[in-house]
């Protein structure tokens, strides 16, 4: 094999050896001018583009039927843009899927609890891209799965059938899945939905977590509430982009209102609700789909926001 | 006592057992596949479809396989097109693919009544099976159940959650298609052991009898095969003190199993769903 004896008392490492390996670039997601039209003539999206870096937590925000799901069926090349491109970490879609950079956490509804596998069974699916032809399992798949379910809490589950486990328990058992993955770029799709509180904090903890070793999560959202609390980004669509960049200067009223034209609550307490002086500032409560219970005053026993009134 | 060992002086038989247990196996292997997806009515619709192409193969008087194997494909790609180009539901899709297939097979047979046996392909024929035949059979199962054992865990993936087998670099429509192969290529094989009409046991049954026993995947293939494949050895076997009718003896064999099963499983059967739960608690 070795042509040059000299070669081999080299120190450094030929220069093939040191190219970097794919799974080894730093995540990132960039769309460029992307539109996505059905076969049956239905635009569902037109003209998007963002760019996205890696250690980002970015919010997908938008209405049902805004394009968020064919978003991430195009990132995950289920649909192919008609027109536009999207690069991940610098490859084209098929590619960067091959190198195992990209894992998804999937809504519920999408998963059917009653296929007969146990926890572990899922989250060993994560590893699929880093066994051989006939996916058989090494030690150190065996250890990423027991890391992975220790790391979301589920250890002492890995032997039930995913079935039997609450909405906050089966979300964290595809979580460990994506960790067990090692994909730097991880989708999660309406994380959120049916998850009880503890669940939700611990899933952004890992996040933020994620984000610190410079991972890229692209978080499709409509819990609008916890969005500022661990977004970096965010992403506004409506069939086209509304607005994308910093959470700070992006995810502002103005910009909410756009993307959620009519449909979402707006209530604004102010003047005698408030206070009973004479401060202009008012409270804005912005919610998309239910009615906020507001307290106020010293024990919170005044109820001015009581849903409903404008 | 030698009574019981008759079966096995007739070469005929062994190699009725023996065919019969193969099919049977591979069948069974599917079937764990095909009943998760809501796709239990495609393998009855695929044996019903694959009749002209067996009543033409006769006719043209090439291998019954090529035949069968032809109509079976195109009954395929005719369900997956008109389920992906309408917004019929499948179960209506599959029910007009495979009856205008299966209306064309009748014509087919009827108009040249000499060319092919309607008994054999209705009610299958194992114990007449000639050499040719069955080596058709045997290539085909051997074959299938050979590349079901290598892609398994990969079936397994796109079956459960077809967005994250492409996230691991697996190619869920080449799979999806691969699949759909094996089966039609199966229910040809198992067409000659039990019949077009029992076809839909074959490759339903030992997965739904394995289902109820098991939460394991890697389980209830195992479980599924063992059921698939003894009870069609034991069926062929039997037919022979019963005189004839291997695939009624079979499907038989896979329903009292499937009985026993469904009543006495440990977690999932009647019995259980009695009792009062003693290991639920902690799901927290």
């Amino acid at each position: 094999m070795n042509a040059h004896a000299d070669l081999g008392a080299n120190p450094k490492p030929p220069v093939d050896a040191a190219r970097e390996r794919p799974s080894d670039r730093l995540p990132s997601i960039s769309a460029e001018n992307i539109t996505v039209a059905y076969s049956n003539g239905h635009v569902a999206l037109e003209n998007v583009s963002f760019d996205l870096a890696a250690g980002t937590i970015c919010g997908l925000v938008g209405v049902n039927g805004s394009g968020k799901s064919t978003l991430f069926k195009t990132i995950m090349g289920f649909v192919r843009p008609t027109r536009g491109s999207i690069r991940i970490a610098g490859m084209p879609v098929d590619e960067a899927l091959k190198a195992n950079l990209v894992a998804y956490v999937p809504q519920s509804e999408d998963v059917d609890w009653n296929f007969p596998v146990l926890v572990e069974d899922v989250v060993m699916m994560g590893r699929y891209g880093h066994m051989g032809f006939l996916r058989r399992a090494a030690k150190e798949d065996h250890a990423k799965v027991s890391e992975a379910l220790e790391r979301v809490g589920m250890a002492s589950f890995r032997k039930r059938q995913i079935g039997e486990l609450s909405g906050g328990q089966k979300k964290r058992v595809f979580l460990a899945r994506a960790l067990a993955q090692q994909s730097r770029i991880i989708l999660l799709d309406e994380p959120f939905t049916g998850v009880d509180v503890k669940t939700e904090s611990a899933i952004i903890e890992l996040l933020r977590d994620l984000r610190a070793r410079k991972h890229l999560m692209l978080v499709s959202t409509h819990n609008l509430g916890s969005v500022p609390d661990f977004c970096d980004q965010v992403v506004l669509i409506n069939k086209k982009l509304l607005a994308a960049g910093p959470t700070e200067t992006t995810f502002t009223q103005a910009n909410l209102e756009k993307a959620f034209g009519g449909v979402l609550r707006h209530f604004k307490l102010g003047g005698a609700d408030l206070h009973d002086d004479d401060d202009r500032r008012a409270v804005t409560v912005l919610t998309d789909d239910e009615r906020p219970l507001v307290f106020y005053g010293e024990n919170g026993d005044k109820r001015p926001g009581s849903a409903g009134k404008k | 006592m030698s009574e019981l060992l008759v079966p096995f002086e007739y070469n005929y038989m062994v190699k009725a057992i023996w065919v019969s247990g193969l099919v049977g196996a591979t069948c069974a292997f599917l079937s764990a596949f095909l009943m998760l997806r809501g796709w239990s009515l495609m393998g009855d619709a695929l044996a019903h479809s694959i009749v002209p192409g067996v009543a033409g193969a006769y006719l043209l008087q090439i291998p019954f396989a090529a035949g069968a194997f032809i109509a079976g494909f195109l009954a395929s790609i005719a369900m997956w097109f008109v389920r992906q180009q309408s917004k019929l539901r499948e179960d209506a899709v599959i029910g007009i693919v495979f009856t205008s297939f299966f209306a064309a097979g009748l014509l087919l047979v009827s108009i040249n009544p000499t060319a092919v046996n309607v008994q054999s392909i209705v009610l299958g024929n194992i114990l007449g099976i000639s050499d040719d035949d069955a080596f058709q059979v045997v290539l085909i199962a051997a074959v299938s159940l050979a590349i079901l054992l290598v892609k398994w865990k990969d079936l397994m993936v796109v079956f459960f959650d077809e967005t994250h087998a492409r996230t691991v670099g697996i190619n869920p429509t080449g799979l999806k298609l691969l699949f759909f192969t094996l089966l039609s290529a199966c229910t040809v094989a198992a067409l000659q052991t039990v019949g077009a009409c029992l076809v839909i046991a074959m490759v339903v049954t030992p997965g739904a009898t394995a289902y109820l026993l098991t939460d394991r995947f890697g389980w209830l293939l195992t479980l599924s095969v063992l059921i698939g494949g003894l009870t069609s050895m034991v069926g062929a076997y039997l037919s022979f003190f019963l005189d004839g009718a291997t695939g009624g003896v079979i499907v038989t064999l896979q329903t009292l199993l499937f009985l026993a099963a469904f009543v006495f499983a440990p977690k999932h059967g009647l019995l259980a769903a009695r009792r009062p739960h003693a290991s639920g608690g902690s799901a927290q």
